[in-house]
């Protein structure tokens, strides 16, 4: 009976029903939403250096992300070689770089140059052209997704990076750049010519452990071998570049404030619209208590409501929000939807909406059974 | 009226008050009653006079500032709120003058959850249900909700609810107050039939002089006082309609 009567109650008058669950919805989608592009955001600062291979990543001296580091010099890779352990170690060069488009415009990229052998931080999910194809003089690879913005048509498209000729030679697909400036990977040698580095300067050393020595420790020897330098595991790098943009810009921050603002939202229109039913049902809630019903009787009916609202709410926002994701996939911001916050949102919407139900409850618990006497 | 059974309600001394000194309302002052089983007892008074009260006081909704009440035998004075939602589970139904109808339930589902409070299966519910609405003459409109029905057979459905549990005790305020005389009069003379076993008495508060021929007592409340000294005191002056003593 008492799922009855919440279903009921939710039920009955429709108008009321169908303000919740939009309520319920749009917070579900925000929050999805916003977590997706967190999550997708988080994936794709770091995604080079999660690709990479690499173990250890040597750096200038104060490096705080991926994207923006001082030059080393070159010489450092033989001394780096030389640690006991390093299985292989190559030399990589990350510099923004002026893209001209083929209508005169201008957009920024940002010239990705990476050695082979060992191919560190090299591309990857390589859709259309031959990735082998970069062993030509002036070649470089982009993503797909940017093919529109730098004013790319095919392959073999000339192009024009700092002033100096490139020929796009293939396309990945979903690697994409949180800076908004496109990734473009080249041979360390393209990638210099084109960059405004020396010849003697590389931004990181790139080294792989020899099997059986943990990057750990292969971080350690390097740093008692080599001065000068600030020496990272690829898991250190990658998590200093994720909380550098989502944590000091402001970035990843902003993605949160309207993720919990979503919550917010949601809980308040839940709560108001339960309340208003409870209100409207308040003389049944206290012929129910002066029939002699327990409290908890009554709560279980609010919080049925509430589980109900979450339900519906949750199954309908959840379907936008996979629709958003679905249309944003050609977009330039990734919306990573992974199964761990789909199940993790259901959670959290039924939180929310039993959250929203405690007003009502509250009201009920001070409720008088005496009500239901008019005389009183 | 059956003195051998035990008594339904005892009520000694009672007074309730309101407030604190020295802005307190005397609600109710030196008020006893005795309610055997197979009676009905009419609560009479202007508005204000304390019926209410005294009706909530043996709903056990709310308890007595001096005084004892005891309810099938327990003394509710010490108990605590949930103690006192056991007695009115076990031993009471309640009728409203708006009848307090769960709108957006059928009628036998308005039946079924005074049975599902007190924990009762559903299938026997159900069959617990349909019968209290066939006693009550309103078993066909057992899918119906109370919007479509009329004054009284929303006032059936309410009776039918505080009969399913077979409580001892049934407590009905204004219960003609809504209804034209002749829904009055089949009100009053269901009552009577559900009290007229000798197991059950019935306490009506109204105002309604019609109903008064259905009464095996009438006590008059003013100011918070009865007007009989003796709680056990039949009623001289009215007589009793169609109903036998049990």
């Amino acid at each position: 009976m008492i799922f009855i009567i919440a279903r009921q109650n939710l039920f009955y008058d429709k108008v009321r029903f169908m303000v919740t669950v939009t309520g319920v919805t749009f917070a579900v989608v925000l929050i999805t939403v916003q977590a997706g592009l967190f999550i997708g955001f988080t994936d794709t600062i770091s995604g080079v250096i999660d690709h990479s291979g690499a173990d250890v990543w040597v750096s200038s001296r104060g490096v705080k992300n991926f994207d923006i580091a001082m030059p080393l010099n070159e010489r450092l890779l033989y001394q780096i070689k030389s640690v006991p352990g390093v299985l292989s170690a190559g030399k990589y060069l990350v510099q923004f770089a002026n893209w001209k488009k083929p209508d005169g415009g201008q957009e920024s990229v940002e010239l990705l140059g990476f050695e082979t052998p060992p191919g560190l931080g090299r591309q990857w999910n390589v859709v259309e052209g031959k990735e082998d194809s970069l062993d030509f003089e002036d070649a470089i690879i982009m993503d797909q997704i940017y093919k529109e913005k730098l004013g790319v048509k095919g392959l073999g498209q000339e192009v024009e990076i700092n002033g100096k000729r490139a020929r796009v030679v293939a396309f990945t697909s979903g690697i994409r750049s949180f800076t908004t400036s496109p990734y473009v990977f080249a041979r360390f040698k393209t990638a210099r010519k084109i960059s405004t580095y020396a010849q003697n300067e590389v931004t990181y050393i790139l080294a792989k452990a020899k099997p059986g020595l943990s990057p750990g420790e292969l971080k350690n020897r390097i740093i008692g071998r080599v001065e000068h330098v600030d020496v990272f595991t690829n898991e250190e790098f990658s998590s200093k570049t994720r909380r550098y943009w989502m944590l000091s810009t402001g970035a990843g921050a902003a993605l949160l404030v309207a993720a919990f603002l979503g919550l917010i939202v949601g809980m308040v229109v839940v709560a108001q619209t339960l309340y208003a039913t409870t209100m409207d049902h308040l003389s049944e809630f206290a012929t129910l208590k002066a029939m002699g019903a327990e409290n908890r009787y009554i709560f279980r009916i609010l919080i049925i409501q509430a589980v109900l609202s979450a339900a519906i709410g949750y199954l309908i926002g959840m379907l936008i929000s996979l629709v958003i994701v679905k249309a944003g996939e050609a977009s330039e911001a990734a919306i990573l939807l992974p199964g761990s916050l789909i199940f993790m949102m259901f959670f959290l919407t039924q939180i929310m909406c039993i959250a929203g139900s405690f007003i009502s409850i509250n009201k009920v618990t001070r409720l008088d059974p005496g009500l239901v006497f008019k005389g009183r | 009226m059956s003195t051998h059974h035990p008594l339904l309600i005892q009520i000694d001394r009672v007074e309730k008050t309101y407030g604190q000194p020295p802005n307190e309302v005397h609600a109710l002052q030196d008020i006893s009653l005795k309610v055997h089983p197979g009676e009905i007892v009419i609560l009479m008074g202007p508005s204000g006079s304390g019926k209410t009260t005294l009706l909530s006081l043996i709903g056990c909704i709310i308890r007595p500032s001096a005084g004892e009440i005891r309810i099938s035998g327990e003394n509710i004075g010490p108990m605590t709120q949930a103690e006192l939602g056991h007695v009115r589970l076990k031993h009471i139904g309640f009728i409203f003058q708006e009848y307090n109808l769960f709108s957006t339930l059928t009628a036998i589902q308005n039946v079924m959850v005074a049975l599902d409070i007190r924990k009762v299966e559903s299938t026997a519910s159900r069959r617990i249900a349909m019968d209290a609405l066939t006693s009550v003459g309103i078993s066909n409109l057992h899918n119906a909700y109370p919007a479509k029905m009329s004054g009284g057979q929303k006032q059936r459905l309410a009776i039918a609810r505080a009969i399913a549990s077979k409580p001892d005790i049934l407590l009905a305020d204004e219960p003609t107050a809504a209804l034209d005389a002749e829904n009055g009069r089949n009100i009053m003379e269901l009552l009577q039939r559900l009290t007229s076993g000798g197991r059950r008495a019935a306490v009506v508060v109204t105002h309604d002089p019609r109903i008064s021929p259905y009464a095996d007592r009438i006590i008059r409340i003013e100011d918070g006082r009865t007007d009989q000294s003796d709680p056990d005191s039949p009623i001289p002056t009215f007589g009793k309609a169609g109903k036998e003593d049990s």
